[in-house]
């Protein structure tokens, strides 16, 4: 499969390495290859993984977006209202409150990007300040507890007992985790618009020549990303048991980073789905091997930086090498 | 009144202007293009032919008056979906493709935008795409991501697009300007196949060569009015330039003998590995050198050793007697060479910069005050000079070089070369994508720039360019100088037989 390193240099690298990773620690630890930890790296990830791929789709159409994370956190304080309010509510409910709540948040940052045309970045950071100062200042920095308790209460798709008598088990969440990454897929694969979306941030004005509808790319790369806010942050309110209003501040540079490493453009036109889970999963499966090897958690952040900068640099240079000798040729 | 489709032309225009706030773009302009005709449209910047295009392509809407039909069918109104269904593509001059995306997916991708989203699988279009490139017998790796492949392959992949929509009239606007000369005898075999295939072509093109050489008839527009349609058959480069231009172009050999003068340049078996071998060359005071080869000759090379960008491998330059090596452009710059170099649009300017920033970049040390802060006076007093020098036609110099044409632009690239007062010009290219007119143009400030004393080494891959301007032409060819000419001594057919042969 020579071919993969060619087309996507970046996702094939990335999943080479994390091969190693995983033989290494398996090797290496008498704990990492163990059905606890497994499961329970896939329940502590799953709702980086909703957040990442709704990014993602956002990266592809050529913005970026920093609000998403406390956009989720907005997302859990008004359901929990109005949770509350109905008196209760149920999983479906939840779906699409949380949803519809998430899309609004992101068509806030479509219009206000194509409204006023400016760049992604500029609108996220003042929308992700705006949204963290209304919910710190409605909420006055409390925690909610009192939540319905279908919200709350685990639930598990999988659970084994091991020989030793401990449980492992699968929340809920990865199951979520699993419908949100193929219907991410099958949009920008399976579809028009996802080609559309690719084209939009690939050449803008190309697409724009070509008839793509700009509006309705933002609502799209945006509603969507809002949506996989929303929906991530109700699972992490069931994993996580409470409302804390800056508890997810700061995350959205996690995800960033991990959709980045996993081969996705910031500029636009390039990513893939199976990039971004490499991605996640080298975050994590990195964290854990250092928490499992005892090795001091400030080196994770580190070598998450080191790997940012080898990964995207020695893409770009192997390009740079192919055009230099393509220029060498024809000239 | 609806003809018979069979017989009728592909598009016919009666009739048909544009004003722009009072500006009149297009002044009665008639316009025919005949089914599976190659037809050119000609004439300078600024004469209306993207206007043209525009209308006909629906982007803009013609004034009251004009009669637009199509394919024997009248129109009212075109717009551009409109456009597209009735089988009109349009090939920009920037492409408008998506380098990060697959060939196939870059060639079918029209078909992915519409009013209701759909589900859409690969396998189903890829075969309709290679269905396409087997018509116009060129093949390409379908999975290739685009911004892979070289710019001739793209303007197929473009044509490709356009072919799946079904086009039967499709416009390329100066499909050739950044192609060498093997690359667009392989395009003007594909559009010579769509052709035969009853599509036909409307070519815009500045080099004249080509146009006669492609098309059957040409348009010729100039100021916006429509000076007459012509075959052809028996027409010259310098009558279409006459005709385009409205002047009598000067295309007489302009050779003077230099070979008393002092030596600026000499360079002695000047190698790099891989690139040229043995060059042996001399440029005097007050000479133009011609230097011709195709692309892959080593003469784009040479230059950037003369500029400091490579260091070469064995030789020696001199420069006004003294041996000399550069260790970097700066050096080189420092000790009197400028180069105009092949990319203008990219490398040569930074176009959102204004003119007046452009301009002094190179000499960003002369124009310090005593503090050694930007003195804004001395950049005017400069800026000012060189526009009027060069008679660069601008609006302000604060506007940004991107508003220009290409013969300005390239004008303040000369500009802002000269502003660093070289004693050796290195011209690459000069003319890439720039009209007739003012070709003309930035030749004269060459021959003048040379009169005053300025050594000049001229690259090109276009015959005539050398054999009118420069004093001697040299022929490059894999890496070695294999010929030396007096233009008094030959003649362009002869040239070009050595050259393309």
């Amino acid at each position: 499969m020579p071919d993969i390193f060619r087309t996507h240099p970046v996702e094939a690298r990335l999943a080479v390495v994390l091969l190693l990773l995983i033989v290494g620690l398996s090797l290496g630890t008498d704990t990492f290859m163990t059905m606890g930890n497994i499961t329970s790296l896939l329940n502590n990830n799953a709702v980086n993984l909703i957040w990442a791929v709704g990014l993602l789709v956002v990266l592809i159409a050529g913005g970026i977006d920093i609000s998403f994370a406390v956009a989720a956190s907005v997302v859990q304080y008004v359901a929990a209202q109005i949770f509350m309010g109905i008196g209760g509510g149920n999983w479906a409910i939840g779906f699409v409150v949380a949803g519809a709540l998430g899309i609004c948040l992101g068509l806030v940052n479509a219009l206000l990007i194509h409204g006023f045309r400016v760049i992604s970045i500029v609108i996220t950071i003042a929308t992700f300040n705006a949204f963290f100062g209304l919910l710190m200042f409605f909420t006055h920095g409390r925690n909610i507890y009192n939540l319905p308790d279908w919200w709350t209460d685990r639930i598990f798709i999988f659970e084994r007992q091991a020989a030793d008598g401990t449980w492992s088990e699968l929340n809920l969440s990865v199951a979520v985790m699993i419908v949100c990454v193929l219907a991410t897929w099958g949009l920008i694969r399976l579809t028009t618009l996802g080609h559309q979306l690719y084209a939009f941030g690939d050449n803008p004005e190309g697409a724009r020549r070509a008839g793509v509808n700009i509006w309705q790319m933002q609502i799209v790369a945006f509603g969507w990303c809002g949506m996989m806010a929303g929906i991530g942050g109700l699972m992490q309110v069931n994993i996580a048991q409470e409302v804390v209003p800056n508890a997810l501040y700061g995350r959205e540079l996690d995800v960033l980073a991990a959709v980045v490493l996993g081969g996705a453009r910031l500029g636009g036109g390039r990513g893939t789905v199976v990039g971004c889970i490499l991605g996640v999963m080298f975050v994590a499966i990195t964290q854990n091997g250092l928490n499992l090897l005892g090795i001091s958690p400030f080196a994770f952040q580190m070598i998450i930086g080191a790997t940012i900068l080898l990964a995207i640099s020695s893409s770009n240079l192997s390009f740079g090498r192919r055009s230099r000798s393509e220029k060498a040729g024809a000239a | 009144m609806t003809t018979d489709p069979d017989t009728a032309p592909a598009l016919r225009l009666r009739n048909v202007s544009k004003t722009f706030g009072g500006v009149k773009a297009l002044q009665n302009v008639d316009f025919e293009v005949r089914a599976g005709e190659v037809h050119c449209l000609a004439g300078e910047n600024g004469c209306g032919k993207s206007t043209l295009i525009k209308i006909v392509t629906g982007v803009y809407t013609p004034d009251p008056g004009a009669e637009i039909e199509l394919f024997g069918h009248p129109l009212d109104t075109i717009s551009p979906t409109k456009a597209r269904a009735l089988g009109i593509a349009v090939i920009w001059q920037d492409l408008a493709l998506f380098p990060h995306m697959t060939v196939a997916e870059n060639i079918a991708f029209d078909d992915m935008v519409g009013v209701m989203p759909r589900v859409s699988f690969g396998s189903r279009y890829k075969a309709r795409v290679q269905a396409v490139l087997d018509r116009l017998n060129v093949p390409l790796d379908l999975n290739t991501r685009l911004g892979d492949l070289p710019i001739a392959q793209r303007q197929i992949v473009a044509i490709a697009r356009a072919l799946m929509g079904e086009a039967r009239l499709v416009f390329m606007d100066e499909p050739t300007a950044s192609l060498t000369q093997s690359e667009t005898d392989s395009l003007l075999d594909v559009v010579r196949t769509l052709s035969s295939q009853g599509i036909a072509v409307v070519f815009v093109s500045h080099r004249l060569a080509e146009v006669i050489d492609i098309a059957e008839r040409v348009t010729v527009l100039r100021d916006g009015k429509l000076v007459g349609v012509y075959p052809t058959e028996g027409m010259t480069q310098s009558r279409l330039g006459e005709l385009m231009t409205g002047a009598l172009l000067e295309n007489s050999v302009s050779a003077q003998d230099r070979s008393s003068a002092e030596p600026v340049l000499v360079i002695k078996d000047l190698s790099r590995h891989d690139e040229f071998r043995g060059v042996s060359l001399t440029i005097r005071r007050g000479e133009v050198l011609g230097l011709i080869g195709l692309i892959g000759s080593g003469r784009t090379e040479l230059a950037h050793a003369l500029i400091g960008m490579s260091r070469p491998d064995a030789g020696e330059i001199q420069l006004e007697g003294a041996p000399v090596r550069f260790a970097s452009i700066r050096d080189a710059i420092a000790r009197g060479v400028a180069y105009v170099s092949e990319d203008r649009l990219t490398l040569g300017l930074i176009q959102p910069q204004s003119i007046a920033d452009n301009t002094v970049i190179s000499v960003l040390d002369r124009v310090l005050d005593g503090l050694g802060l930007m003195a804004p006076k001395r950049q005017s007093q400069l800026v000012s000079h060189w526009i009027e020098e060069l008679a660069v036609k601008i609006g302000q110099p604060e506007d940004a070089v991107s508003t220009l044409s290409g013969g300005n632009q390239q004008k303040v690239v000369l500009a802002k070369w000269l502003a660093t007062e070289p004693r050796l010009l290195i011209l690459d290219s000069p003319t890439v994508g720039v009209d007739v007119g003012a070709r003309a143009g930035i030749f004269r400030i060459v021959r003048q720039l040379a009169d005053e004393g300025l050594a000049i080494l001229l690259i090109s891959d276009e015959v005539t360019e050398v054999m009118f301007n420069a004093d001697r032409v040299l022929h490059m060819a894999e890496g070695r100088i294999v010929g030396e000419y007096d233009p008094h001594a030959t003649s362009v057919p002869d040239l070009e037989a050595r050259i393309y042969a």
